[in-house]
């Protein structure tokens, strides 16, 4: 068996930035008031009325290069169980080196002192659910799943349908995958 | 044997890393205090499940409960509404249960109406001084000298309480201030109201049209399921919306129409469908009539006269024709809920009747279907109450408005100013609506307020409204009670149940308990002889042998599926006079309407001035969640919407242009200033345009949080046009002219 490599596929056609990955993601993981793992781009392009715009569902990239991981002093952050990249708040200072190591703004200050960024909800893929963000997707534009099984829904998703990581230029792997 | 994974981590799981061992996977090495798999713990020890009422969609939810706390809400996949998915809001009910202004105790005004000045007081004392209001009311002018106002499933105990009292006064902004001008046309076209849910196939739609109508932003749960499975699958999307909304982002064609103009595009649609054949010409000769008036009377309606006034270019209009005739019968002209714009509003819903009607796609998979509700009976011990001597007071003294079909809220209010309905009202009981951001020309609605003998309110929140109210009722939130079983339409027949999940928080009650304690100072008991509304629920579940103890568990029972369409072997059935879809309407002729839908054009802007617009924000439902801290977090205020080359021309701005998010004040036509709210240039809107999100502005200073947060547009509509058919009050006609906020120091 080879391991696992959890990823998500975005589907950008079906978001529509209703936030509703937002808010389940803030009650299914207690996250306090103005902290968020998980947030809504809308990019917008052109002049009226000539436009595009892509809506995202954004989140930590559990990138296969992780500079925040390489930053961090104690430890806290570490790569877990399927390339998942987690925060041991335990061990976190506070120090904000990830955070200033990572592209994407996915972390952010708990109040209680450490740095806190999505788990792929962790704690549920253990348990054999989905992503809380997925779970309650009303658009089902969320898909989570193991990349190294090729018969799985991402992996289906991401070889067939084109698709884009964000910022490739910072050189840290994402795998989080925006279904263009 | 081999261990499945998920026995595995519950093997492992014990120790630190188990997850982490189990793979193998590299991972840096801590300490055996460390949290291996962080767990937030917000699974419920007990999962109760109910329907959600942060809209009024229903969505079936789990709630789950820790310590005798809610930690979170996640969807029911057991029930048709929510398939196990929210929206934002529906997940976001914590946030209503523990919002920290909520009511606690009910309260009597102790100073004039408006100044929101309030004594806490026990429920004996609060329902005493409502019974003692209501019989006086009764005594001097009359049981029908009663009006609710209501919306939401807990409104069902008030109805019944308006029916024991005597009065017929049953009134809810959600009609003529929303869905009523489609609920005539429909029925005028096809003999049938749609109703809510509205019985669309959105899922198996070839194509889906939405006339202003913001799917995706306006957040109604198992549609927008539907919307992205039908795009998913392939479907194409046409879009007219004079903003670049969500839906228009996803179209295939946008047509970012000038406001007021759509009648116009309408009937060219319609010419274009005729002339090029593109119509259900077999579909149409069993089932319609009036054809032959249809055509000549669309017969120069071209795309080029139709782009002349709606600013749209002729050849979008014809290739979004052609696109939407192709995809027929599956291409879902989708009715719009919000459709009170210009008070002619009943025919631009005609016109989009007309148009289903030649796409052939009433009673066709991908376009309208049929529904059925779950049967369920009555209380067996009811009772009938008897029925009130007078009738409706919501229309002027003449009677107009020949096709309402159900009380307008407006002519409620308008009922209360003395002298100009058939009698006056005296007394409003108002439930869960917040009519002072739901109707328009304020001013006129606070003079009907001020006339009031009784005002009695029932909220969760201190609303605005309740700042005007003689005596306010603090109501358990949908999470701390049982309610009635909800089994409204649906495509498989369904029946769902509310349930307490945790006990009401404060001195807060559910609706049936005030209900039924209200009833009895009056000397109404006998209409309300059960014990609570679960012995209500189960009595009526019992008369079918539904079974409580299941419907518990599971939320929900689906009935037997039945055909809907005529692919599943459904008739179609057409309950207008003639028994046929009435393209030209001899029914509003005969009522000297318009037969077939004609565009007139709308008043211009004034110099200066923009027409103002409104729509939804998915995180909000009108403007009763303002106040919910966590769905404001990502959406805390709303903005108006500028054209940003619009902005870059305003006048008075030449020395110093707005900035992206700097503060204005909108003045209406009528002078009326809104407070500050932010600006949001953009290229997502037209340059005669602006737009705002419903529901901010809020004057209620006890929603702490919401409280002068963005800016009304209930406020700045301080002018109506009037739906002659059935009595909408089209509020898409004010205009607003730009002012820098100033600057507080
Ligand atoms: S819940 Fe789904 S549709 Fe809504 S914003 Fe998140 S990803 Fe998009
Ligand atoms: S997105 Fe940022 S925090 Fe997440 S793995 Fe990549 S670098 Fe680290």
């Amino acid at each position: 068996m080879t391991a696992r490599r959890y990823a998500m596929a975005v589907d950008t056609r079906r978001c529509v930035g209703c936030n509703a990955c937002v808010i389940s993601c803030k009650t299914e993981n207690a996250l306090p008031s103005g902290g968020f793992r998980d947030w809504i781009v809308q990019e917008v392009h052109g002049t009226f009325p000539d436009l595009t715009m892509q809506i995202r569902s954004e989140r930590c990239n559990h990138c296969g290069d992780t500079p925040c991981v390489a930053a961090c002093p104690t430890g806290a952050s570490h790569v877990a169980d399927g390339g998942v990249v987690l925060v041991s708040k335990h061990k976190c200072t506070g120090c904000k080196a990830c955070m200033a190591s990572c592209p994407y703004g996915a972390r952010w200050v708990h109040p209680d002192g450490y740095v806190d960024k999505c788990t792929f909800c962790l704690h549920r893929v253990e348990r054999g659910q989905v992503p809380a963000c997925q779970e309650t997707c009303p658009t089902r534009a969320l898909t989570f799943g193991d990349l190294a099984d090729p018969a799985s829904e991402v992996s289906r998703l991401v070889n067939r349908r084109p698709n884009l990581v964000l910022q490739p230029g910072a050189g840290t792997r994402p795998y989080v995958f925006f279904l263009t | 044997m081999a261990l499945s994974r998920r026995q595995f981590i519950q093997i492992g799981a014990g120790g630190a890393g188990g997850a982490a061992l189990a793979t193998g996977l590299p991972t840096r090495w801590w300490g055996l205090d460390g949290d291996p798999t962080p767990d937030p713990r917000t699974d419920g020890d007990q999962v109760v499940a109910s329907y959600c009422e942060l809209c009024f969609w229903g969505c079936g939810v789990l709630a789950h409960v820790k310590d005798g706390r809610v930690t979170k809400i996640t969807g029911n996949p057991a029930h048709p509404l929510s398939r196990g998915m929210l929206c934002p809001r529906g997940a976001g009910g914590t946030g209503l249960l523990y919002d920290p202004d909520r009511l606690q105790r009910p309260l009597l005004r102790r100073a004039k109406r408006g100044e929101d000045v309030f004594e806490e007081v026990s429920w004996d004392a609060a329902l005493g001084k409502v019974a003692e209001g209501l019989e006086g009311v009764k005594q001097r002018h009359g049981p029908e000298a009663l009006a609710l106002f209501t919306h939401g499933s807990g409104g069902a105990w008030f109805k019944q309480f308006m029916k024991a009292w005597g009065s017929p006064n049953i009134g809810a902004p959600s009609y003529a201030q929303c869905r009523g001008p489609r609920e005539a046309a429909f029925q005028l076209t096809f003999g049938t109201p749609l109703g809510s849910p509205e019985p669309l196939d959105l899922a198996n739609a070839r194509c889906i049209t939405l006339i202003g109508s913001h799917l995706g932003e306006n957040m109604h749960n198992t549609q927008v399921q539907e919307l992205a499975d039908a795009l998913g699958a392939g479907a194409q999307l046409v879009v007219v919306d004079p903003r670049f909304s969500v839906a228009a982002s996803k179209a295939r064609y946008w047509l970012p129409i000038k406001p007021g103009t759509d009648i116009a595009l309408l009937l060219s649609w319609i010419h274009v469908l005729l002339a090029e054949g593109l119509y259900d010409a077999a579909y149409l000769a069993e089932h319609a009539t009036g054809l032959e008036e249809l055509k000549a009377h669309v017969a120069t309606s071209t795309p080029e006269w139709a782009g002349a006034i709606t600013g749209l270019d002729p050849g979008l209009i014809r290739a979004s024709a052609r696109l939407i005739g192709a995809a027929r019968p599956a291409s879902l002209i989708h009715p719009g809920r919000h459709t009170v714009w210009y008070g002619d509003d009943t025919q631009r819903e005609r016109a989009m009747a007309i148009l289903v009607a030649l796409l052939g796609s009433w009673g066709r998979r991908g376009g309208y279907v049929k529904q059925d509700k779950f049967p369920l009976a009555g209380y067996p011990h009811g009772g009938l109450p008897p029925p009130a001597t007078r009738p409706k007071v919501d229309k002027p003294k003449g009677g107009r408005y020949p096709l309402a079909s159900e009380v307008l809220a407006s002519g409620l209010c308008d009922a209360t100013r003395p002298g100009q309905s058939l009698y006056d009202l005296k007394a409003w009981m108002v439930y869960g609506c917040n009519l002072i951001q739901a109707m328009p020309d304020r001013p006129r609605l606070i003079e009907a307020i001020q006339q009031l003998e009784l005002l009695v309110a029932v909220d969760v929140l201190p609303a605005e409204i309740c700042g005007f109210a003689d005596v306010v009722l603090p109501e358990a939130t949908y999470l701390e009670r049982d309610d009635d079983a909800w089994n409204g339409p649906w495509r498989q027949p369904f029946l769902a149940v509310r349930q307490m999940v945790v006990p009401p928080l404060y001195d807060s009650k559910p609706g049936w308990w005030i209900v039924k304690e209200l009833a009895a100072k009056v000397g109404l008991s006998s209409h309300f002889p059960w014990k609570d509304a679960r012995e209500y629920v189960q009595a009526r579940l019992a008369v079918k042998g539904q079974s409580w103890e299941v419907l518990s568990t599971t939320g929900v029972l689906m009935g037997e599926p039945f055909p809907t369409c005529q692919e599943d072997g459904a008739e179609l059935t057409l309950e207008t006079e003639s028994g046929k879809i009435e393209l030209y309407s001899q029914e509003l002729a005969d009522l000297d309407f318009d037969p077939l839908p004609v565009f007139r054009p709308q008043e211009e802007a004034p110099p200066d001035h923009f027409r103002l617009l409104s729509g939804r924000a998915p995180l909000h439902t009108f403007g009763r969640t303002v106040n919910n801290r966590l769905l404001a977090e990502p959406y805390p205020e709303n903005e108006v919407w500028l054209n940003a080359d619009a902005a870059a021309r305003l006048p008075g701005f030449e020395r110093r242009p707005l900035e992206q998010g700097e503060k204005v004040v909108l003045v209406n036509q009528d002078g009326v200033r809104s407070t500050p709210v932010k600006v949001k240039l953009t290229q997502r809107i037209r340059t005669d345009c602006v737009f705002m999100v419903h529901g901010w502005g809020q004057t209620a200073a006890k929603q702490r949080y919401a409280f002068g947060r963005g800016a009304s547009d209930a406020l700045l509509t301080t002018r109506y046009k009037l739906d002659p058919i059935m009595g909408g009050t089209g509020m898409n006609v004010n205009f607003v002219r730009f002012e820098r906020a100033p600057e507080v120091a």
